[in-house]
């Protein structure tokens, strides 16, 4: 696992508090945008960062991300980009980032080269979700060998042994969808959250992280008693969409979510 | 024909799919294995396609164009006489007919030209299910006749608004549908892309075009044919034709990709030919793409060519040299269509089109004594616009 992943899981750990994780598009409102909300989200005490590589066709995302993805897309945000800024962001910051995208991007000019570079910038791994297990094997040995974590996700269709699969070749967490679905807020969540939660902790000692859905606050602390933490994106992802200044996208987006964190972390 | 046990044409294909959908798709794989060997299933999809799709369809001498184009002799493999007006309803009848076995109560598909989108929806009423098909929003104007037909037979089409308006953003949306109700519903996809078991399931469903046309030269002139035309957007009328030809190695395959206004402007959809390899929609192929990795938008006059990416088994088929790809601009597929139209009386699909018009240069350039065939995918009956001049 990586190290700022490790040290900061174990801490939380050893506290008996849950993980929050926010995700956010890379570019949207642009780059030094996207610079100054990871280090307010940072200060907040989060315990880290998703930051979403753009993709003109995000096929597994529900429209707050298409949306957001397109907005960053149309101010010219490109995977060098993504990570100079995270490299800049290493001066600043230890918390712990990891690069979440559709393969294609990734791909080009090779994964090797991508994975070398994230891993140089600061980056501290990679969750691809168009990238299954079965596909993933030379992914995954570059990501070992540049020590990135390689993040797997688990849905509710995925099958006991699909699940030891995801266990054994994921560091760093597993992320957990906790919906079959699109990413995206929703009214209600699963109610059987516990249980497959359970299923997931039985072939992995790794955190167990919850995402897809989660709209606010009381569902934030409500899904992180039932894991180890959650990972909200759309909800965060919409406070930065419309007509409103950085300054204002910026407020209400750690406004949010601090009182995500907050409701996290209450034990 | 590639080893394709795990999904992979070569260095092309793979199942780069979301983990959602994985046990879905292993669903799909065993389902289909099971069918294949099954006399039954066999049985039932060769009656459907002889007695309701109306198979085999003809294979058609057309003297006029060979007397015009002054070269080879010229057959016309007539899938535009296929129930529905095109190749699709082939790909259709297999996958309904497995969506029935395992179980599935809810159809979606994606369209372009809405071929596939009337196919699969044809389907749906014959069986009894019901039917979803996203299409994109420019597509919806272009092809409005298809549409309605859509409509009338009791589908729910819905329209995709998003991206570039077409095939792509059709599929994009049937995915995030797929995704949402995996546990009840079937994804009909129609065309030899997307993620494994897809472009398998599809070409062997569309092999049977082949497998006639290699039996009707046969019988009509003796010997297998110089060369084998078709037109290509995501392929599945160019391997359906060309699977039954892979070992005759002197049969020339040749793919006629849409070069929209020309390989030079950028605006066009031939992957084949000005892509590179990258993964979209679930597996490894040529695709329309910056040096950044992020999906192009393409263009064509054919709706149903109007897509960045290509079958895995092409882009195969293109490296390992067995089948040659070419392209053919908007213009002169348009003049295509009118010739066809006015030397044999036969109205092709602006698609099919495309294959129509590398074939008058071929005819010339096999010469006398050659044979060739086109196939027809379908009839342009849709292109037309009451108020366009003829």
């Amino acid at each position: 696992m990586s190290a700022r992943l490790a040290s900061r899981f174990l801490k939380e750990r050893a506290a008996g508090r849950k993980l929050f994780v926010p995700f956010l598009t890379a570019g949207d409102r642009g780059l030094s945008f996207t610079r100054r909300a990871v280090l307010r989200l940072a200060g907040l005490g989060v315990d880290a960062i998703e930051l979403g590589v753009p993709f003109s066709d995000p096929l597994a995302d529900g429209k707050a991300i298409q949306a957001s993805s397109q907005r960053a897309l149309q101010r010219g945000t490109t995977l060098t980009g993504i990570l100079k800024l995270i490299k800049q962001l290493r001066r600043d910051t230890n918390v712990p980032l990891l690069l979440m995208g559709y393969l294609n991007p990734f791909l080009h000019p090779t994964p090797l080269h991508n994975i070398a570079a994230a891993a140089r910038a600061g980056a501290d791994g990679f969750i691809v979700p168009d990238l299954p297990p079965e596909e993933a094997h030379d992914w995954i040995r570059q990501c070992r060998a540049w020590d990135v974590d390689t993040i797997f996700l688990a849905t509710p269709t995925s099958t006991p042994q699909r699940l030891q699969a995801i266990a054994r070749l994921s560091t760093g967490y597993i992320y957990y969808v906790s919906v079959t679905g699109t990413t995206g807020t929703r009214q209600h969540l699963p109610t059987d959250l516990q249980a497959a939660v359970g299923r997931i902790r039985q072939v992995s000692p790794l955190p167990v992280l919850v995402g897809f859905g989660i709209s606010n606050p009381e569902q934030a602390g409500r899904t992180a008693r039932a894991a180890d933490g959650v990972i909200v994106g759309s909800a965060l992802v919409k406070t930065l969409a419309g007509r409103v200044t950085d300054a204002q996208a910026l407020g209400k987006l750690s406004k949010l979510a601090g009182a995500m964190l907050k409701a996290v972390k209450k034990r | 024909m590639a080893s394709n046990h795990s999904g992979w044409f070569g260095a092309y294909g793979g199942c780069f799919a979301p983990e959602v959908l994985v046990p879905a798709v292993e669903e799909l794989k065993a389902a289909y294995r099971q069918a294949r060997r099954d006399r039954a299933f066999r049985r039932e999809l060769d009656e459907n396609l002889r007695n309701y799709a109306g198979r085999p369809t003809p294979l058609d001498f057309a003297a006029r164009l060979t007397k015009a184009w002054a070269g080879a002799r010229v057959f016309l493999k007539r899938e535009d006489l296929n129930h529905t007006g095109s190749h699709k309803l082939n790909n259709c009848l297999g996958q309904i007919l497995l969506a029935r076995r395992m179980g599935k109560r809810r159809i979606i598909a994606e369209t372009g030209a809405g071929q596939h989108g009337v196919a699969a929806a044809t389907v749906c009423a014959r069986f009894g299910l019901p039917c979803r098909v996203y299409m994109g929003t420019e597509d919806m104007q272009r092809q409005a006749l298809n549409v309605h037909r859509m409509r009338l037979l009791g589908a729910e089409v819905v329209a995709v608004d998003s991206g570039s308006r077409t095939l792509k953003d059709a599929m994009n949306e049937a995915i995030r549908d797929w995704i949402t109700n995996v546990r009840t519903t079937y994804y009909l996809l129609g065309s030899v892309a997307g993620f494994d078991p897809y472009p398998t399931l599809v070409r062997d469903f569309q092999t049977v075009i082949g497998r006639e046309t290699r039996r009707q030269i046969l019988q009509r002139a003796g010997r297998l044919p110089d060369a084998v035309v078709a037109c290509v957007g995501g392929g599945s009328n160019a391997i359906g034709i060309f699977s039954a030809f892979i070992r005759d190695k002197r049969v020339r395959l040749i793919g006629v990709e849409a070069g929209g206004l020309g390989l030079a402007s950028g605006r066009h959809a031939a992957p084949l030919q000005r892509g590179r390899v990258g993964v979209l929609h679930g597996s490894r192929s040529y695709i329309m793409q910056d040096q950044h990795g992020q999906i192009l938008s393409t263009h064509s006059i054919a709706a149903g060519l109007d897509y960045p990416g290509v079958g895995p088994e092409l882009s195969h088929l293109k490296d390992s040299g067995r089948a040659w790809f070419t392209a053919i601009n908007d213009d002169q597929a348009l003049a295509a269509q009118k010739e066809m139209s006015c030397q044999e009386g036969i109205i092709p699909a602006l698609e099919s089109a495309h294959a129509v018009a590398y074939a008058r240069k071929l005819a010339r350039d096999l010469g006398k004594g050659k044979i060739m065939v086109i196939n027809v995918s379908g009839r342009g009956d849709k292109d037309l616009k009451p108020g366009d001049p003829a």
